[in-house]
């Protein structure tokens, strides 16, 4: 029996009763009513549609070390990511500490195995020095939310109620917890001071060490009521904490774990309409895509519940950021808020109501139209939740019910009966390479005429029909041709690759065209595909299955400078600073940011500079595909936006690598009214211009 | 309101998609090439369909498409059922060959009166048609008839108000009773989207075909009482014209130039 300074929990009475019947009762009806809460979360879970995040475990478990473990994504926002980063790892050191404290409560001395040697005695210095920074974290979080209230978390009227109070008072829980905790420990070593007893050694400057000197001329009597006090303190705070996090944003406490490890491991692909369902019998289903809340997957409901409502993701959003009525984050707690409507935790077993639909009530048309699926709420957000998926599958229960834009009707019908979404001709998809002053230096092999190729240029509807567009086909060709490279096209054969089409949610359309596409590409026999729009692009890699490997053409021109097959001259023009803008499809959903920059300095003299978004922070353009159809809502093109950006970091010329931002950012000049300083080119057209032949 | 139940037919046709083709001519000149056509349901007649099923939908009832052509324009009758039409018909015969318009509304008059309609929808005009269908289809039924019909509300029973547009975009509303022919200009309504699942899932859908003889036709009726001599495609014009005066005034002509050729509404 070890002899203690002060009567511990476990042996002091109150109310004629042992204390340790409330330190036993207090976790007892903490822990049923945390686990009758969950119960009830998991209820609308029950109800949701399949989904497959059990496969690739040693992934997911690297995804949880990185993202969830070692906060990844924190520190993109600096300030607020390191605080929270302490506060985690706080969290994560002092849970062992908590839970020891809980059961101090009837298990007098408690330690728990291992803790007994050395491992122990770090460990209690470290949680005191854990507990002093996550005190001072809640305090400065308190004044930077309560006092500064940064703009990413305000709530605009139409979408709710601000959810400062809230994060205040979750902050003064962790605050009493840290205070509490350091009292007992205090007030115990001051008393074992007072009787010449030894006692575990006190951080200097720790929570434990300023209360052990703050009462130490206490007198015992008081020290003994400040233990006791200190001890219920923390262990109610504590369950009443734990409680509190499931009925509002703290849920990520809970589960952030689990939603970081079954997050999506793959990049740029869009999930299938229906797990488990094959693309044959999709035809068989009643409806298809999100038209009520039990439509969306668990994975995307327990998605609703991990939001932080940190807003890094609507800070990120262009449509957002130019006023379109869509926030990613929003999308996300109107969702969370409808599944705590209509699965109440309170009365006990009040009545679920499910079924709700999802447009015209939570959300409009507009609202889910307006994403150009850019991603770059999904590269921000530090809890591995996504959007594109929940966008697409909202967009296929609109086309299931018919409910589409006229705007976009028309491209959509182009595409099912010619295979482009201006309904040009299917025999003028090769015309680029017929023009008379092209044609007379160039000739492109074409399919449709029966040539043969072990590299195939998938062109692509824009490039092949748009007037401007045409001349990164003829580029592209000059720099194939330049790096001596057999190749050919698809000509008629070729359809739209279908990437908007499948992510503007007409799944069947998208399938035709992949299937019509696929079998093309193998008849032709080409063993290489390369292409200059990074849409087709991703199509080719992440929608089509079984086809030779693609290239985007800045990997080409990489490769083929490397091994000094493509030389290039130095820069032409005086007085020209460049910057090069990542489209989404080659940047942030394929991960090709270096090649695009390394062709650009291959170009000696050409002076760059990059933009504050750039790489995976890139500000999308405006969208590519439909979204050139759809008439959003806005107050400002996203272009222009962006070519203000460029202005800001002191450029002149926008080099990019997609032909929507070339389309995008052209008019966006024109509109800003920026034609005498801002001029915007491909890179393979500027490659072009600068072969040795 | 009780519930009433409306029966609805509508009169559709397939039609060469003027948006999406460059028309030439063949050969002989008398006709587009039509080899590289696509084809689709005509515009008006789509809207048409749509404010059938908004009736229907708001009062209860059936809509019933119909088309005449040859095999391939079962197609449109498809998109139609996709749409959400519940009935169609499909009207062949070899004597439907080269009607004219007044041969198609004599055909349509026999399957008007086979039927129990409320209501016979047809769309303003056909892309490549004549606006004369709805017109000699209710004199023929001697009917009640509205053109370019822009709105439709059912007031008391069998009885409807509805606005026609009229030139410069002048809204009239009439009343007219049922049963009658409409005539359905487009901008009613906002036609719901017909995707291929929704196609694919009326593919195998029996559509009932009616002739001469299920309708009881005298093949002598249907004699074409016009003939197309001529198509042609007008030469364009080289000159471009300059327009004259203060900013004002060019903005005010530009206006006027674009309404009157309906670029404005």
């Amino acid at each position: 029996m070890i002899e203690t300074a002060l009567i511990s929990p476990a042996k002091a009475w109150f109310l004629f009763l042992p204390a340790w019947f409330f330190s036993l009762l207090i976790p007892v009806v903490g822990m049923t009513v945390f686990t009758y809460l969950i119960i009830r979360r998991l209820a609308p879970l029950m109800r949701a549609a399949p989904d497959h995040r059990f496969d690739r475990i040693p992934e997911r478990i690297f995804q949880v070390l990185k993202i969830w473990l070692a906060q990844w994504r924190h520190p993109r926002y600096l300030f607020a990511g390191v605080l929270h980063i302490v506060m985690f790892a706080g969290f994560l050191c002092l849970l062992i500490r908590s839970t020891q404290m809980v059961i101090l409560g009837f298990a007098e001395g408690f330690v728990f195995p291992g803790f007994h040697g050395v491992i122990g005695d770090v460990y209690n210095i470290l949680r005191q020095i854990m507990a002093m920074a996550v005190l001072i974290v809640a305090v400065v979080a308190m004044i930077r939310r309560g006092i500064f209230k940064p703009a990413r978390y305000a709530v605009p009227e139409r979408y709710g109620k601000d959810h400062t109070a809230e994060a205040v008072f979750v902050l003064s829980l962790i605050s009493i917890l840290m205070l509490s905790e350091g009292l007992f420990d205090g007030s115990l070593a001051a008393a074992a001071a007072q009787q010449g007893m030894q006692a575990a050694p006190l951080v200097p400057g720790s929570l434990s060490w300023i209360f052990r000197y703050l009462f130490g001329n206490a007198s015992p009597k008081t020290l003994q009521a400040i233990h006791l006090l200190a001890y219920y303190t923390h262990d109610l705070t504590f369950f009443s904490f734990l409680c509190f996090l499931p009925l509002g944003k703290h849920f990520h406490v809970v589960t952030s774990l689990f939603n970081v490890f079954f997050m999506r491991l793959q990049k740029g692909n869009i999930k299938p309409v229906r797990y488990g369902v094959s693309d044959e019998k999709l035809d068989d289903l009643n409806s298809v895509g999100v038209k009520k809340l039990e439509d969306f997957t668990w994975k995307h409901m327990l998605d609703f519940y991990t939001c932080a409502d940190c807003g890094r993701c609507a800070d990120n959003c262009p449509a957002n950021a130019v006023g379109r009525p869509l926030s990613p984050r929003f999308l996300t707690i109107k969702a969370r808020d409808l599944m705590f409507k209509n699965y109440p935790v309170y009365p006990l077993n009040a009545p679920i109501k499910p079924g709700e639909a999802l447009i015209g009530g939570i959300y409009t048309e507009d609202e889910i139209w307006s994403c150009t699926t850019c991603g770059a709420c999904e590269q921000e957000c530090p809890l591995g939740i996504e959007y594109i998926d929940k966008i697409v599958d909202l967009r296929r229960g609109m086309i299931d019910d018919g409910n589409v834009p006229q705007s976009l009707q028309k491209p959509l019908k182009a595409l099912e009966k010619r295979g482009n979404p201006w309904g040009k001709m299917e025999k003028k998809r090769g015309d680029w390479s017929k023009e008379k002053e092209f044609a007379a230096k160039y000739t492109v092999k074409s399919m449709e005429d029966g040539d043969t190729a072990d590299t195939l240029y998938f062109v692509d509807s824009i490039t092949s029909y748009d007037d401007r567009m045409q001349s990164i086909a003829q580029a592209a060709t000059k720099v194939l041709v330049a790096s001596g490279i057999d190749f050919m096209i698809l000509g008629k054969n070729e359809k739209d690759s279908g990437h908007e089409v499948r992510r503007f949610g007409e799944e069947m359309l998208f399938q035709d065209l992949r299937d019509h596409n696929t079998e093309m590409i193998k008849e032709s026999g080409a063993k290489h595909i390369v292409t200059t729009d990074p849409h087709a692009y991703n199509a080719l890699c992440k929608d089509y299955n079984k086809l030779p490997p693609v290239e985007h053409i800045s990997q080409l021109i990489v490769r083929r400078i490397q091994d000094g097959h493509l030389r290039l001259s130095p820069i032409k023009t005086e007085g020209k600073v460049y910057t090069y803008h990542d489209p989404c499809y080659l940047g942030r959903h394929n991960d090709i940011y270096e090649e695009p920059r390394m062709a650009l300095d291959a170009i000696k003299g050409l002076k760059r500079v990059e933009m504050t978004r750039s790489r995976d922070r890139s500000f999308c353009c405006g969208g590519g595909g439909l979204m050139l159809f759809y008439e959003p809502q806005e107050d400002k093109r996203m272009g222009v936006v962006r070519v203000e950006m460029a202005a800001e970091a002191g450029a002149n010329v926008i080099v990019t690598a997609c032909p929507f931002c070339l389309i995008n950012i052209e008019d966006a000049i024109k509109v800003a009214g920026m034609e005498n300083k801002m001029e915007v080119v491909d890179l393979t057209e500027l490659i072009a211009r600068h072969i040795v032949e | 309101m009780r519930e009433k139940i409306m029966e609805i037919l509508v009169c559709i046709k397939r039609v060469p998609d003027t948006a999406e083709n460059e028309i030439e001519l063949n050969s002989t000149g008398n006709d587009l090439n039509r080899e590289d056509l696509v084809y689709s349901i005509n515009d008006w007649d789509n809207y048409a369909v749509e404010e059938a099923i908004q009736i229907v939908d708001r009062v209860g009832g059936n809509v019933t498409v119909v088309t005449l052509g040859d095999e391939e324009s079962k197609e449109v009758l498809r998109r139609e059922l996709a749409m959400g039409a519940n009935n169609a018909l499909f009207l062949s015969d070899d004597a439907f060959g080269r009607l004219d318009g007044r041969g198609v509304a004599t055909v349509l008059e026999k399957v008007v009166k086979k039927g129990n309609y409320d209501l016979i929808l047809t769309g303003v005009q056909a892309d490549d048609g004549a606006s004369q269908i709805g017109g000699m289809l209710a004199a023929m039924l001697d009917y009640p008839y509205a053109s370019v019909v822009n709105s439709i509300a059912i007031k008391e029973d069998k009885v409807l108000e509805i606005s026609r547009e009229t030139e410069g975009g002048n809204l009239e509303i009439s009343q007219i009773n049922m049963p009658c022919v409409l005539s359905i200009q487009t901008g009613i309504n906002e036609p719901r989207y017909v995707g291929i699942r929704g196609i694919r899932k009326v593919a195998s859908v029996e559509i009932p075909t009616l002739t001469t003889d299920d309708l009881g036709l005298d093949t002598l009726a249907l004699k074409p009482r016009t003939t197309r001599l001529d198509y042609f495609v007008p030469e364009l014009g080289e000159s471009a014209e300059m327009l004259q005066g203060s900013t004002e005034e060019i903005i005010t002509t530009l206006i006027g130039m674009l309404k009157a050729k309906g670029g404005l509404k």
